[in-house]
């Protein structure tokens, strides 16, 4: 399972894997706000951790079809549902890999992108905290989506139309803990609630997951 | 008498043959009945006016947009455990059935929203909710199109309707987390005092056993429109073989 994440972890870091595409895609996103909505510091500020919250979330959308789609082309994932690990462990690892090569730079990312949209002070340590506590569930729901469409040809849209709704939860409590850090509230309650959410997505997904995956490959 | 028996498609469309007739006369007998005392033998209220008939359309199919739902959630289970062909075709025939009630529970709401509140649209966790169950239903139906092979369809399908309905339920309870409403809590129960007064409850009644009636209706007659697509194919399949 090891030499899995690290297998995966070198095909999305050299050449091809896509690596910086969502980070660059976080960047524009995050640059393309104040063009429009305007630049002024107040309003850039009151919505700078929603707005970070949102571009992370789809810059996690971007690499989604990713995470099985390319292994089902050349074969390999046939040969993993067949290895003597469980399907349900192939995809946590690869949730875990799509996770460190997108959430964790897009949370590392995100308090500089902040800058520029003025983000308060007090909310950097609640943004990245919120996000590092956050993206793991997104990576998880996505890998569940791309185990959904895996079998078609083009999924892409259709993976963000049934992906979307179900990050509704994560979004709410994530952007929420970052917006009471900003004003100097207790995030203690929505940290908590998203956490809850990454530990039930990490925990009952993968089975989910798997289970689309053998139909997938029926 | 067991509901396996009518994993049989042809058990099935018998009995449905024969039931659909009396559901689909008593669905039409009671909303006739519903919706004309509720929209033309109810007085005004007497701050809303005449807008509060707007409540014999727009409580039933609210209450039929979510328990669609959990038809859908019920009869994919029965699919995944048990392979009941009949019972995922259901939820495939449900599943258009309840994206429209739930528009229209939030068109009706937006134009009774629009002279009550001032508004169309406010962010209200109701409202919101609404709008995530009609995004769910969305892409429920998206993945039934997009799979050319119907089993493997029926199974992402089951999967998809479980997983979203976890979410969807933590979605109703994060978006009342995330802002206050301004839609009123529950108006009707069966065990505790009602807020409806009794001159448009009784009607309301009415409508809600018609709206349910006239669900169970369309969910038949789709479900036999989906066995014979099915037989069809099976027919052009056997005719190119041949």
């Amino acid at each position: 399972m090891l030499a899995l994440l690290l297998r995966d972890l070198r095909l999305a870091t050299r050449a091809g894997g896509g690596f910086g595409l969502s980070l660059a895609f976080f960047l524009i996103v995050t640059v393309l706000v104040p063009f429009g909505v305007g630049p002024e510091g107040g309003t850039l500020a009151r919505i700078a951790p929603g707005i970070l919250w949102v571009g992370a979330l789809l810059s996690c959308l971007l690499s989604l079809d990713r995470i099985f789609a390319l292994d089902r082309e050349d074969g390999s994932l046939d040969l993993l549902a067949t290895a003597p690990i469980p399907l349900e462990g192939v995809v946590a690892v690869k949730a875990a890999a799509h996770w460190l090569t997108t959430g964790l730079p897009l949370t590392l990312a995100a308090p500089v992108l902040g800058v520029l949209l003025n983000l308060p002070e007090a909310a950097f340590s609640w943004l990245t905290l919120s996000l590092m506590l956050g993206t793991p569930a997104l990576s998880m729901i996505g890998s569940f989506g791309a185990a959904l469409t895996v079998g078609l040809k083009r999924g892409g849209l259709l993976l963000s139309l049934l992906v979307l709704p179900l990050y509704i939860p994560t979004l709410i409590f994530g952007a929420e803990a970052a917006k009471r850090g900003a004003e100097g509230l207790a995030a203690g309650t929505p940290l908590l609630m998203l956490a809850g959410i990454t530990l039930g997505a990490v925990a009952i997904l993968p089975f989910a997951a798997a289970a689309a995956i053998r139909v997938n490959l029926r | 008498m067991s509901i396996w028996e009518y994993a049989n498609p042809k058990k099935f469309m018998q009995t449905s043959s024969w039931v659909l007739p009396w559901v689909t006369g008593l669905a039409v007998l009671t909303l006739l009945v519903g919706l004309v005392w509720g929209f033309f033998f109810t007085p005004d209220d007497f701050r809303q006016g005449s807008t509060v008939k707007i409540i014999y359309i727009h409580v039933p199919s609210a209450m039929m947009a979510i328990n669609c739902w959990a038809m859908m959630l019920v009869t994919s289970l029965i699919w995944l455990v048990r392979r009941h062909h009949v019972s995922v075709l259901a939820a495939k025939a449900a599943a258009p059935i309840g994206m429209t009630m739930t528009l229209i529970a939030l068109f009706t709401g937006a134009i009774w929203g629009q002279p009550m509140w001032g508004t169309w649209w406010a962010w209200d966790p109701r409202l919101t909710s609404f709008l995530i169950l009609f995004l769910f239903y969305l892409g429920y139906i998206a993945l039934w199109e997009a799979v050319e092979d119907p089993d493997t369809a029926a199974d992402l399908t089951s999967v998809l309707c479980l997983v979203g309905s976890v979410f969807a339920l933590l979605s109703r309870y994060a978006v009342l987390f995330w802002n206050q409403g301004l839609h009123q809590g529950a108006s009707l129960s069966l065990d505790k005092e009602e807020h409806v007064a009794d001159v448009f409850a009784w009607p309301l009644w009415v409508t809600m056993a018609g709206f349910v009636l006239l669900f169970v209706a369309l969910v038949l007659l789709r479900t036999r429109t989906e066995i014979r697509a099915r037989r069809l194919r099976a027919l052009e399949a056997r005719e190119r073989m041949a």
